[in-house]
């Protein structure tokens, strides 16, 4: 992410809303040790590099302005590797309904 | 930016800033210190059931199915003393436009944003409701800004926060994401103060106006599939215009012995403001961390008087673990091929328990369900979990300890619905208004019917405890 990132392309900005000794009088200790921070993406208005001082045009229409933190923005978030606590609920339930069915004759959940 | 930009300075602002954003003037609806006129600021949305379905009807919002889920009441039944185990039914809210039923809440705000000439549609919400917001507004043809608290000082997102900014911005809608911290209403009065947008608020009377329909549909389709009202309706429990809504929507029904039961996931513990603690939750919404001061006292909402009043509803609270309600996610899937969640969730692990201890010709409904995926899951929540060195594993679902430990049930007879007390609930209610009152003004005999009204008590109860918390105030 070293080039000039052109005017019009979707990017993200971030800015600090409140620094640590800004913040509201309620927040807890460790929250107070940190700024409120802000992110928001949008079109970029001019070229600059990221970590320049930028303006965006956002998808409601408004002009924000912040450090440009990234040109086309990713959404990383996803599910990840399968959790083997989860893995045997659903053959367990299953041996007990078919258990069940065995014990008594009857059929699944018909009242 | 109009005027100074200080946090003090935009919060003295506040009253000003929200009745221009929400078009209510709020204090037409005083009617004593604390009293105010809860059906008539309802009424005056000018919506009765009928014209509520319409405007639903208009975008596809509403006419959900409601889903008997056979296996899941073997199951319970498999587990139950003989007799035992209620019919489980589920009304499948992920089939809304957006994918929840907050569409229902959105629906009736954003026309009337448009009907009234606002230029746009702002909502302060990490969750479904953003969505179903920014939704909206494309369909109507309105710009939205979601404000939402999505990561946290080291900039890691909750991954379920993380697929709701994709999907507003999927919508069309301009997401402020914020770190942790209350200062998001300070945000968020700046959007309102800047673009003079319409507040959709989830707290507005319109909100719980466009929830009901889903307890009115819900009653009319039990009535429909078992000759009978539910017996039971589970609501997740977070903010109260759920459990508000949908008690309401029964009672038009008809269905005025149905026990309306709010579930909450148990994060005991963590601090709801805590930048450590933000990603430590496992959960976003449904938790005790919101339903517990939103019952106790509703109007700390970002309108002034909550059309969310959930203690006059409720006939039971009640909580269950994370590791339950990530089992109940994996039972629904697995057993009735529904992968859905996590919202509504909650109220299916409390379901499970809770049909246990009924007769089987009793009908239970778990009132809700929403879209599942990226983000939006148990596993992404373990992993995340996991990461930061939370453990997971098998077990007792007692020993689940919110933040340090999430324990998955070993077996379905393991499920329990834990009762809160409502006792202390209502006197915490009460401590809260007694705390709210301009110093030395008298109650008045309005106040009292209020507080009778808002405790499901009597006046001789509300009496009693405001008269033990004065000795002791201040």
């Amino acid at each position: 992410m070293t080039g000039t990132v052109a005017a019009g392309s979707w990017v993200e900005i971030g800015a600090v809303v409140l620094a640590p000794d800004a913040r509201a009088p309620q927040v807890p200790d460790d929250t107070r040790t940190v700024p409120l921070e802000l992110r928001a993406k949008g079109f970029l208005a001019a070229p600059a590099r990221v970590g320049e001082r930028v303006e965006i045009l956002t998808a409601a229409g408004r002009r924000l302005a912040g450090t440009l933190v990234a040109a086309n923005p990713a959404y990383r978030h996803g599910f990840g590797a399968p959790i083997p606590a989860l893995a045997g609920v659903g053959r367990e339930a299953r041996a007990l309904l078919e258990r069940d069915a065995e014990a008594d004759g009857s059929g699944e959940g018909e009242p | 930016m109009s005027g100074d930009g200080s946090y003090a300075a935009v919060m003295a602002r506040r009253d000003a800033i929200v009745r221009a954003s929400v078009g209510i003037d709020y204090d037409r609806y005083r009617t004593g210190v604390l009293a105010f006129d809860y059906e008539r600021l309802l009424a005056d949305t000018g919506y009765d059931m009928e014209s509520a379905r319409a405007v639903q009807a208009a975008t596809g919002v509403g006419g959900t199915p409601l889903l008997e889920l056979r296996r899941l009441t073997a199951l319970v039944r498999a587990v139950a003393a003989p007799g035992k185990g209620a019919r489980l039914f589920l009304k499948d809210e992920a089939k809304n436009p957006s994918g929840s039923f907050k569409d229902r809440r959105a629906s009736l705000s954003v026309y009337e944003a448009k009907r009234r000439g606002y230029p746009g549609v702002a909502a302060a919400t990490s969750g479904n409701y953003g969505a179903a917001v920014a939704s909206q507004a494309a369909k109507l043809g309105l710009p939205c800004v979601v404000v939402q608290e999505a990561f946290d000082s080291r900039g890691i997102a909750q991954p379920e926060i993380a697929e709701k900014t994709r999907a507003c911005e999927a919508y069309g809608a301009e997401v402020i994401r914020l770190s942790v911290g209350p200062e998001l209403f300070y945000v968020f009065l700046r959007v309102l103060e800047e673009t003079g947008f319409f507040n959709a608020s989830l707290y507005a009377p319109c909100s719980v106006r466009g929830i009901e329909t889903l307890g009115y549909e819900l009653a009319l389709q039990a009535l429909d599939l078992c000759g009978r009202f539910p017996d039971v309706v589970i609501v997740t429990h977070a903010g109260g215009g759920n459990v508000t809504g949908t008690a309401r929507g029964l009672r038009e029904a008809g269905a005025v012995g149905t026990e309306i039961v709010a579930a909450s996931v148990d994060l005991a513990g963590l601090h709801m403001a805590s930048d450590r603690d933000f990603n430590r939750k496992s959960f976003t919404t449904g938790h005790t961390g919101f339903s517990m001061p939103f019952t106790t006292w509703p109007d700390r909402a970002d309108v002034p008087r909550s059309a969310a009043r959930p203690l006059r509803y409720m006939d039971r609270f009640v909580t269950v673990t994370q590791g339950e309600v990530f089992y109940a996610t994996q039972l629904l899937a697995e057993l009735e091929g529904l992968e859905r969640g996590p919202a509504g969730n909650t109220s299916l692990a409390a379901a499970l328990a809770i049909a246990r201890e009924l007769e089987r010709e009793r009908v239970v409904v778990v009132q809700e369900t929403e879209y599942t995926g990226a983000g939006k899951h148990p596993i992404a929540q373990l992993n995340l979990a996991l990461s930061l060195g939370i453990e997971v594993r098998r077990g007792d679902p007692r020993d689940n300890r919110p933040g340090e430990r999430i324990v998955i049930p070993e077996h379905p007879a393991q499920l329990a619905a834990r009762a809160v007390d409502l006792d202390r609930v209502r006197r915490s209610y009460l401590r809260h208004a007694l705390e709210s009152l301009p110093e030395h003004a008298p109650l008045e005999a309005a106040d009292y019917a209020f507080l009778v009204e808002e405790t499901r008590s009597s006046r001789a109860y509300v009496e009693e405890v405001l008269h033990g918390l004065q000795g002791t105030r201040r």
